[in-house]
């Protein structure tokens, strides 16, 4: 790629590197407290979709990136899903080249604002970082991550151009994190891109899942405009699988396909009253309220706004859906969730945040039903009391029922955020291609080629649910195999 | 994309609408359907594709005034456009040759019917028709239904044409005066739900399909999700079409209700 000279030149035995190094003893930069995220409070932030935190200033983000060490091994690298050169981008932020900062992070990274804003970090390069091994805070590498795309974003250093074309086609099924990281890798090496999306949007759960108190619309159209200037052309309102089959693609002179579908269909419990009026799932929930406008403009589409709300689930997901009812008007909000809350697989930071604005979390708690009144709308949920048992084989301990210990939980509104099942629709559509049981796409570890040999894929259709990172690595393995088989 | 070429009432409320969408028209079956949108704020709303023509390019929906986007809908005029219109979604219709095939219609549910009753009596089937409404003017698509139907009954509430009676109705004289073999059954829960009460004392296989309220109709959202046969399904990629007989109509019918 164009940037690798760049890069080259920034590494870490390179003069200003050392001169960094050099300028300051390790025991002083150890010495700096880690950088709190500017945040707005929380008593404003219910009352609004404005996101929550404000990002660093540039002194903030210039002492933060002091602390780095420089490390000769970082293993902050080897804790992220798509070794993004970690100490690169923090040197050149100490050295104040914000532009070089973005440009290390964009050469392994086609969406570094949604990524610092979104990725666990506390669980992948925060949790490698040196600093642990002193007891100390890690480096705030998801904060400085955001502050350089978000530099260079607000200054235009960013601009990518186009390469030139190897005169190849190639589509992509799905705008969600897979496919837009895809799509980047692939224009990058002169390939014609087509994005084909399902919805009325392009940036998939991007959009219609990850609220913008969070991740706002705006940040994800930027990247999505740097695709667009490189080339990739996005086209709306066409559901591989239904409107164009597999052959219709191959006629249209795609050679390579890359399905990244997402995760479709929702996950209820199974349990009576689910199909209650009030009970949804949360991608219902946060599709009404982020993609479709619902109760915040005036769009058309309803959505219920319940006034005692629980969302039942302890992910990223359902932190969403309980912030998101607190914004819509929910005087309370229950997250109800089977393990304790050190099980649970949300961020740390979303959880605080959460019980910053005031939602209530009743961990070690199961769902076994739900009542309704007259017209069919829930009023009840009964809840049983969990316990933590052995480890289960995920490792975290699993919760077994304490005997008779039940209570009931007045609620007008359940958002069940209990995980997603892949999208059946590709699974479907295509003859010839491999199905796991669960209903994802088989593909090869490292090439993420699927049964046919121009198809591959990644993100939740292959994983059945992960995160926005590993989805983008998915789509950079895949990127970079199927440009390997299309010029050899 | 999507601009509309003709229109037609067909009742004050209920307009045919020959809209441009190529693709669609080329991959659709008796049984899909499609999600509209209109307006850039618009609402997302499933409507069944009536017909098509792969040649033109076109897919023929029709749309029932009933609320604030069907109505923006009804209120396009030939030259306007849909903002989106995505498909064909769902499962396409099993169209086998079983014998003798009654098709119940009920009001615009006439019109999803209408590609199930041509292709029922391409496979060979005989076919009888039974398009049911309130009154007269809102009985839709007799002409098209008609070159394709053996029989062809009209049933009215008021009696204002046709035989006076519920579709109900039509459908058991029907049973009594000959075998059947299949039912069909598009039209609003509580018909479906009847004429599938009446075929299962008859143990006549019934097959419905059903309007449920969606989202995203891929899948996604789990809005359109009903009970059948115990379990939950969603209409939008496992339907839209069901064994009426496991079809837990009162709880779609409360669904449905959602949002009044």
């Amino acid at each position: 790629m164009s940037d690798s000279q760049d890069i080259c030149s920034a590494g870490r035995d390179s003069q200003w590197r050392k001169e960094l190094r050099d300028a300051m003893p390790a025991k002083e930069r150890t010495a700096i407290p880690r950088v709190e995220m500017p945040h707005l409070p929380a008593d404003y932030r219910i009352t609004c979709f404005e996101e929550v935190n404000e990002g660093l200033s540039d002194e903030q983000a210039l002492l933060e990136a002091k602390r780095c060490l420089d490390c000769p091994d970082p293993q902050c690298v080897s804790g992220c899903p798509v070794s993004i050169d970690i100490p690169g981008f923090i040197k050149n932020i100490q050295r104040g080249d914000f532009a070089q900062a973005s440009a290390v992070l964009r050469a392994t990274s086609a969406l570094p604002a949604v990524c610092g804003r979104v990725c666990p970090q506390e669980r992948q390069c925060e949790s490698k970082c040196i600093y642990n091994k002193m007891k100390k805070p890690p480096v705030a590498i998801g904060y400085l991550e955001r502050f350089a795309a978000d530099r260079a974003a607000a200054t235009h250093s960013d601009a990518v151009s186009r390469p030139a074309s190897t005169g190849i086609k190639v589509a992509v099924v799905g705008s969600g994190p897979a496919g837009l990281s895809f799509a980047g890798d692939m224009a990058a090496r002169g390939f014609d891109v087509t994005v084909f999306e399902a919805l009325h949007e392009i940036g998939g759960v991007l959009k219609y899942g990850i609220p913008e108190f969070r991740l706002p619309n705006s940040v994800v159209d930027h990247e999505i405009d740097q695709l667009r200037s490189m080339g990739v052309e996005f086209v709306k309102d066409v559901v591989i699988g239904k409107t164009y089959s597999h052959e219709d693609l191959k006629a249209m002179g795609f050679k390579g396909i890359f399905v990244a579908s997402g995760a479709g269909l929702p996950r209820f419990m199974g349990i009576p009253g689910e199909n209650l009026i009030g009970v949804m799932s949360s991608n219902e929930y946060l599709t009404r309220v982020n993609l479709m406008g619902a109760g915040r403009t005036d769009a058309p589409t309803p959505v219920i706004h319940g006034k005692h709300a629980a969302v039942i689930g302890g992910g990223n997901t359902a932190m969403d859906s309980a912030r998101t009812a607190r914004r819509m008007g929910a005087e309370k909000v229950y997250v109800v969730y089977r393990r304790g809350e050190a099980e649970m697989p949300a961020r740390i930071e979303e959880v605080a945040h959460a019980k910053e604005e005031g939602i209530e979390f009743l961990t070690l708690h199961n769902p076994v039903e739900y009542t309704g009144d007259e017209r069919g709308h829930v009023s009840m949920m009964r809840l049983q009391r969990m316990e933590l048992g052995a480890p289960d084989e995920s490792g975290r301990r699993s919760p077994v029922p304490v005997e008779g210990a039940i209570t009931e939980v007045a609620v007008d509104m359940v958002i069940v955020s209990v995980g997603v099942s892949p999208n059946p629709l590709i699974p479907e559509a295509v003859t010839g291609l491999d199905v796991s049981r669960r209903g994802t796409l088989v593909v090869n570890d490292v090439t993420m080629r699927t049964s046919l040999a121009d198809m591959y894929a990644g993100g939740d259709i292959v994983r059945g649910g992960a995160t926005v990172i590993l989805a983008m690595g998915d789509g950079r393995r895949a990127a970079s195999a199927m440009a390997a088989a299309l010029l050899a | 994309m999507f601009k509309i070429l003709e229109k037609e009432y067909f009742s004050p409320n209920v307009v045919k609408l020959e809209v441009e969408a190529p693709a669609i028209a080329r991959s659709r079956k008796p049984g899909h359907f499609v999600i509209v949108r209109t307006g850039a704020e618009g609402e997302r709303i499933p409507l069944t594709i009536a017909d098509a023509d792969p040649v033109k390019g076109t897919i023929m929906l029709v749309v029932q005034a009933v609320g604030y986007s069907t109505q923006r809908i009804c209120a396009l005029e030939p030259g306007d456009s849909l903002t989106d219109v995505v498909g064909p979604l769902g499962r396409a219709t099993k169209i086998e040759k079983v014998g003798t095939v009654v098709c119940c219609g009920g009001g615009v549910g006439v019109a999803p019917l209408l590609p199930i009753i041509k292709a029922m009596k391409q496979a060979g089937n005989r076919v009888v028709a039974i398009l049911a409404a309130r009154t007269k003017e809102l009985v839709i698509l007799e002409q098209q239904v008609a070159p394709w139907a053996d029989e062809l009954i009209i049933m009215t509430d008021d009696g204002s044409y046709g035989r006076k009676g519920l579709v109900t109705d039509g459908l058991e004289s029907v049973i009594n005066s000959e075998h059947v073999d299949l039912v069909v059954t598009i039209g609003p829960a509580v018909m479906m739900k009847f004429v599938s009460l009446l075929t299962l004392k008859y143990d006549i296989p019934t097959m419905c399909s059903l309007n449920t309220i969606m989202v995203d109709g891929t899948g996604m959202c789990g809005a359109c999700r009903v009970t059948v046969d115990g379990k939950t399904k969603f209409v939008c990629v496992d339907g839209p079409e069901f064994d009426a007989h496991k079809v837990n109509f009162d709880e779609m019918m409360m669904r449905l209700r959602s949002y009044n």
